[in-house]
């Protein structure tokens, strides 16, 4: 399979419960190029991304992944692809940091050093032992952001990366997605606030 | 490591700790067993002539216990969402989070069967068969048990849930199962008892994970 080059949307409306969602919203991102979508709460962030993710069929519309010649399976492209940082954490409580590390790493397709060396670059080597439970919102982030780093994926789905963080992990942060976005990543964030990189914006309205 | 042996170590380690593990379901199963002396009272050829079926129902109750976290803990946390987003299809991530099920609960529960079934007054000549029924059982228990926390995902009182659907489903193996056991203790053919729970759990194994991940999609969408 060719690597992602490009992410399409083009005139996706989704629907919740009855009520119309992004009403025709189109948008593409290159690889190298990160999208900002910004909206009022409710506006649909959240559904976009998990539409894109492959989790809610759009009503009309479509999302297509294009590389180099041309259209990619998106089931394909979904699991090999794409990494998604949602409000739920994905974490089970009851584990240690460094069991749920692994196997998100491994998951993603990632291996148990690249894992361990991508807690160490967010500064969670302390908390490796400790069970998720204990973590701190903000530490429970960075643990799932670990995953982004050691389980290369050129596509990444992040709602509301930021809120959680404090200011030197957002910095931190940044300096991760720049690096994605040089080695031809997509990065897709729903945001309130401003992304700490330099990202097209696309508005939706509720 | 194979994305098998990865999901499957991690599911079997939330299973060994779910409803508060193997301790719990083998001591529920216990207690239920416990119980039926006590109320039908302990009259020797009484108690054995029941001893096999009420072991059968002892384990499908006990079955249920862990089975409304199944799901739903993953469902909850957004870690259905992560492995949705993995190598294998939603179908086999279902059939593999059943097979951890089955390991952490129904197994020791296949262990413990026969210790019951013999102190409410099974011959224990039948201690292999009520182990060996109980873990066949047991396949049909956890997969059929994962599909009925699957469907209740997306409703609001889903343990409730969980055993309406799950309870009427688990009949024929109890059926079965306390048939073979009987027969086989009253010495006429019992092969057919043990042949029908056997296709009853092969058939759960090979149908129900696909409307697992059917209800699973639903409930993320």
């Amino acid at each position: 399979m060719t690597a992602l080059e490009r992410l399409e949307v083009a005139a996706v409306t989704l629907q919740r419960g009855a009520r119309a969602l992004l009403g025709g919203l189109s948008f593409d991102a290159v690889a190298g190029e990160a999208v900002a979508i910004t909206g009022a709460n409710g506006a649909g962030k959240t559904s976009l991304l998990r539409a894109i993710a492959g989790f809610t069929r759009p009503v009309s519309g479509q999302i297509r992944f294009l590389g180099a010649d041309g259209e990619l399976d998106a089931d394909a492209t979904r699991r090999e692809e794409c990494h998604l940082v949602g409000h739920a954490d994905g974490l089970a409580v009851g584990r240690t940091v460094r069991e749920e590390l692994v196997f998100a790493v491994r998951w993603t397709g990632g291996d148990a050093t690249a894992a361990i060396d991508g807690a160490r670059r967010l500064g969670l080597e302390r908390l490796l032992d400790l069970p998720v439970r204990h973590l701190s919102a903000g530490q429970r982030r960075r643990v799932v952001l670990v995953r982004l780093i050691a389980a290369p994926r050129r596509l990444w789905l992040l709602d509301e990366p930021l809120t959680p963080l404090d200011a030197d992990s957002r910095a931190h942060f940044g300096e991760i997605m720049s690096a994605h976005l040089a080695g031809g990543g997509v990065i897709v964030a729903a945001v309130h606030d401003p992304l700490p990189i330099s990202a097209r914006t696309v508005a939706i309205s509720g | 490591m194979t994305p098998h042996s990865t999901l499957f170590r991690r599911e079997l380690s939330l299973a060994w700790a779910r409803g508060g593990g193997p301790l719990l379901t083998v001591g529920f199963f216990a207690s239920v067993c416990l119980m039926v002396p006590l109320s039908i009272g302990a009259a020797p050829g009484r108690l054995s002539a029941v001893a096999g079926g009420i072991t059968w129902v002892g384990l499908a109750l006990a079955s249920l216990l862990s089975l409304d976290r199944l799901f739903e803990r993953d469902f909850e946390s957004g870690a259905l969402d992560l492995v949705n987003l993995g190598p294998l299809p939603l179908e086999t991530i279902c059939a593999v989070k059943c097979a951890a099920q089955w390991l952490a609960s129904c197994a020791p529960l296949a262990l413990a069967a026969p210790v019951a079934a013999i102190g409410l007054g099974a011959k224990v000549e039948t201690a292999g068969l009520i182990a060996l029924t109980a873990a066949i059982g047991g396949v049909a228990f956890a997969f059929v048990g994962g599909a009925g926390a699957a469907l209740a995902l997306v409703s609001r009182r889903g343990g409730v849930l969980i055993a309406l659907i799950v309870l009427p489903l688990l009949t024929p193996p109890v059926i079965f199962g306390g048939a073979a056991i009987a027969n086989f203790a009253a010495g006429l053919p019992w092969t057919t008892g043990l042949i029908l729970l056997t296709a009853y759990a092969l058939a759960a194994v090979a149908l129900t994970p696909f409307a697992m991940a059917g209800a699973c999609r639903n409930a993320l969408s």
